[in-house]
């Protein structure tokens, strides 16, 4: 269980570790985007805990890394094709950053401070947090940069477009909305 | 002219950090001081050069004849890493001095994803192989100067009396905010 709920706040890989930044950043002009992002991150990187766990005593020690990529790669591929064919335009608006999953520092991270030492169970529950943990940051990021930016929260209008600031929905909005998210979150830890 | 817009356009307009979001992890990572930033720079350079044009080879005489476009991925990621190793062994007999400045920067840079994302990118662009080397050098370029200029700014940062809910991090990415903000003005003359 611990396992399990550390990646939300306490170990969360974007707003405490500071993993990931790319499509942290990249994906998250709206929520949907951050959210799609996120589950795509974690069906990864729970299946390359999985496998990692599981073969990791026939790896020699020497070729890890090499082998942690290719299962990694073997997964977003996958990833990237099922997503091509069945939400094409999700996989439209995340572009790049589907094949990027590969050198996310989270799912190497994972694999080789996690899953590489301990049993496939525990390796699994792991990938679920942390993965999750990934999806609600991205997921709040969205939905905080689609709300100022265009009013809006998952496609639903709350208040109309043209209040909105523009800014926040272009890429300085991504770094100045995840700096202050970040300070609440410090704020929040501590009390 | 259109290796002039592909240089402008690389360098400024959609600068691969501050723009496209890629290699933010060494952006924020090694940018507390200029001199390791620009040691960075120059190793990212290096290394974007020669592994755009390995995998633009790669792409169009192995995975395009062979119909596995889909082995991208795997191939692209697994040629950077040995290319990086390559590179890092060959430096340190050929050149100790450039070795010296660049080493510890090296093993980082497997997972920059500015590698893969401005190889991927050459790719889809349709470039040539001349093209791909000018959009690759020039992106290195690029990163280089937003690496370098972030890390002027977080050194005055430092001596600044900055709030403290905002102290570290916080402020790093809202300064980015605002030197994209900066960037942003270039869009248009391309």
């Amino acid at each position: 269980m611990k396992n399990f709920t550390k990646g939300f706040l306490k170990e969360n890989p974007v707003f405490v570790l500071l993993l990931g930044m790319c499509p942290t950043l990249g994906v998250t002009s709206s929520a949907i985007n951050g959210m799609g992002m996120g589950l795509a991150t974690t069906f990864v990187l729970v299946m390359a805990n999985f496998v990692v766990s599981l073969v990791k005593s026939g790896i020699p020690d020497k070729v890890r890394i090499p082998s942690f990529i290719v299962i990694i790669a073997t997964f977003v591929t996958i990833v990237q094709l099922t997503m091509q064919a069945y939400l094409p335009s999700l996989y439209e608006s995340l572009g790049l950053f589907i094949p990027l999953i590969v050198v996310n520092c989270i799912v190497l991270g994972r694999a080789e401070a996690f899953a590489s030492k301990n049993t496939v169970w525990s390796s699994i529950v792991d990938g679920l947090g942390m993965g999750l943990g990934f999806t609600f940051a991205l997921t709040l990021l969205g939905a905080v940069r689609e709300f100022l930016g265009s009013g809006k929260v998952f496609g639903l209008t709350i208040y109309p477009e043209h209040y909105g600031s523009l800014i926040f929905v272009l890429a300085p909005g991504a770094f100045i909305a995840l700096g202050y998210l970040i300070a609440i979150i410090n704020k929040l830890k501590k009390a | 002219m259109q290796y002039i817009i592909i240089i402008i356009s690389a360098i400024f307009v959609n600068n691969i950090v501050l723009a496209q979001f890629l290699g933010i992890c060494p952006f924020l990572g090694v940018s507390k001081k200029t001199s390791t930033a620009v040691g960075m720079a120059g190793a990212v350079a290096f290394v974007m050069t020669l592994a755009t044009i390995v995998t633009y080879l790669i792409q169009h005489n192995i995975l395009n004849p062979l119909h596995v476009e889909y082995l991208q991925t795997i191939s692209f990621i697994l040629v950077i890493a040995a290319l990086v190793q390559l590179v890092e062994i060959i430096l340190k007999k050929v050149s100790p001095a450039l070795y010296q400045a660049l080493g510890v920067f090296l093993p980082l840079i497997t997972t920059n994803c500015a590698i893969l994302g401005v190889a991927i990118l050459t790719i889809q662009k349709d470039f040539n192989l001349m093209e791909g080397v000018v959009y690759a050098i020039s992106t290195a370029i690029g990163f280089g100067l937003a690496l370098v200029i972030f890390a002027g700014l977080r050194e005055h940062l430092d001596l600044m009396n900055v709030p403290k809910g905002l102290k570290g991090t916080p402020i790093a990415l809202i300064t980015a905010g605002i030197l994209a903000m900066a960037f942003m003005g270039f869009s248009g003359i391309v």
